[in-house]
């Protein structure tokens, strides 16, 4: 493969995930090394939010393992919400807590883990939401945003956390195609900033400018992976030829 | 001057009669808090251990498969018999030496919510999309504390009106307890003075009053509050 010397932080060996007799993950080895942006793409129903999900144990898998810096957190024995604290995720439909402000959705987890004293996660909450450009926003209640209000507050609730790694599955999906630009800025300027990042997205534009690495997942396995340049311009399997000719029209 | 307006006087103004019903109006209402708190006591937790039983097939060893049995039985009894007869098991048999019936008529009275606002609680907890669970878990929160914060005050949003009609029927049903004999509650009152002065008519007529006033007034709280949780529904 290309460039090796950065330390791994997620690998993934031989993970294999049933729901009942379907099959959807096919014994996937796999890793993520500190500050790579590993973008996911494929045909619907090909396993890239399983494989996503299966990271932070969202979903457990039925075979193989996940080592996240260090420590096999498929290990029962593994206290999976400590190693959670260090994952941000983001989800296709935001997720944000419809029964609190956007400041306590953000300042929730920091204070409830312990992990910061209430003025300490106040202090980094005003922080990001400036940053994101929503200080404004602080006392109002999700129902009152956008859907690229929304999905920016989701992110920065997960950066709250200050994690390792950000997985995104679907951030742009369900937004009017006018909002998707916000999002994928946060997440660019955060890509610049080095944050490692695995995400999962439809948008190939998004794909070519950030990701160092693209999987291109189908039928439960990565079929073809390797440099933007390498999936989008040399494709060499059939059916990742078939799926670009389909999205990039 | 009439027969209903003497019969009236009779029944409320003499002998300061007024203030035995108004009495056991506060003896209803007591049996009523003590009884709700009882029941969405053990309502919350009884939800709460079911639909953690049912939405984590992989946590299941014979610990949580016992008191989830438990939890099943007790909802299905309870359900499935009717509380006059549950009221008279508790006063006649379990406690048949208490002296004191009102703690019993709680608990009876308690234990039997528990099991209707267990039902109604596990299918607010339902009813929250899984994404919430999720986005919890993933900050690294655990399932009990992401229950707590977010789940549960979302689902009692939703199961208010459900909730706000148990307890009424509640209310209501404190009058069941005439049949354990010495609560003075206000079904007791309105039957005592009737026999007192052989006419049960205005007795019994005032005691539904009292009982639809109350009502009424509970019915109009929950509005206020609902509107309250509303909040961030709206901006």
């Amino acid at each position: 493969m290309t460039e090796r010397n950065n330390n791994v932080l997620i690998d993934v060996q031989h993970l294999t995930k049933a729901f009942g007799d379907h099959v959807v993950l096919k014994d996937i080895s796999e890793h993520i090394d500190e500050g790579e942006k590993v973008v996911i793409i494929g045909p619907s129903g090909g396993g890239k939010s399983t494989f996503l999900r299966c990271l932070n144990l969202l979903e457990i898998p039925t075979k193989g393992t996940i080592t996240f810096d260090g420590t096999d957190i498929t290990d029962p024995k593994t206290d999976i919400n400590k190693v959670r604290q260090h994952m941000g995720m983001v989800f296709q439909h935001f997720n944000l807590f419809p029964n609190m402000t956007v400041r306590q959705n953000i300042t929730w987890a920091p204070t409830k883990t312990g992990m910061m004293k209430a003025e300490e996660a106040d202090a980094e909450a005003t922080r990001l939401l400036a940053r994101v450009g929503l200080l404004e926003k602080e006392d109002a209640y999700p129902s009152s945003l956008s859907g690229g209000q929304k999905q920016r507050i989701a992110i920065v609730r997960a950066l709250a956390m200050k994690p390792r790694v950000m997985l995104f599955d679907e951030p742009t999906s369900a937004l009017d195609p006018e909002m998707v630009g916000e999002v994928l800025e946060v997440m660019k300027e955060l890509a610049d900033e080095g944050m490692t990042m695995a995400v999962v997205t439809h948008e190939m534009g998004f794909a070519k400018e950030v990701g160092n690495r693209i999987l291109f997942m189908s039928d439960g396995v990565i079929m073809e992976q390797g440099t933007p340049d390498k999936i989008f311009n040399h494709p060499q399997s059939p059916r990742l030829q078939d799926f670009l000719a389909k999205v990039l029209i | 001057m009439n027969s209903l307006q003497r019969q009236f006087i009779q029944a409320f103004i003499e002998k300061g009669r007024w203030k035995n019903y108004l009495d056991g109006l506060g003896i209803s209402l007591l049996l009523t808090i003590g009884a709700l708190v009882l029941g969405v006591l053990i309502g919350v937790l009884i939800a709460v251990v079911r639909t953690q039983y049912d939405q984590n097939p992989q946590g299941r060893n014979i610990a949580m498969r016992f008191v989830n049995g438990i939890c099943k039985i007790y909802t299905t009894v309870i359900r499935g018999t009717p509380m006059m007869v549950q009221l008279m098991i508790w006063g006649f048999v379990i406690f048949r030496s208490q002296r004191n019936l009102f703690p019993v008529a709680v608990l009876g009275l308690g234990l039997n919510s528990g099991a209707y606002v267990a039902e109604i609680i596990r299918s607010g907890i339902m009813s929250i999309d899984p994404g919430q669970m999720e986005a919890g878990r993933s900050l690294g929160l655990g399932y009990t504390q992401v229950m707590k914060s977010i789940i549960i005050p979302q689902a009692i949003k939703n199961i208010l009106p459900a909730l706000g009609n148990e307890m009424i029927t509640l209310f209501k049903d404190t009058s069941l307890v005439y049949v354990l004999g010495s609560i003075k509650d206000l079904t007791r009152v309105a039957n005592n003075i009737g026999a007192r002065i052989y006419n049960y008519l205005v007795p019994l007529i005032l005691a539904a009053l009292m009982y639809l006033i109350i009502v009424m007034i509970l019915t109009w709280l929950l509005g206020i509050l609902e509107r309250r949780l509303r909040r961030s529904d709206r901006t």
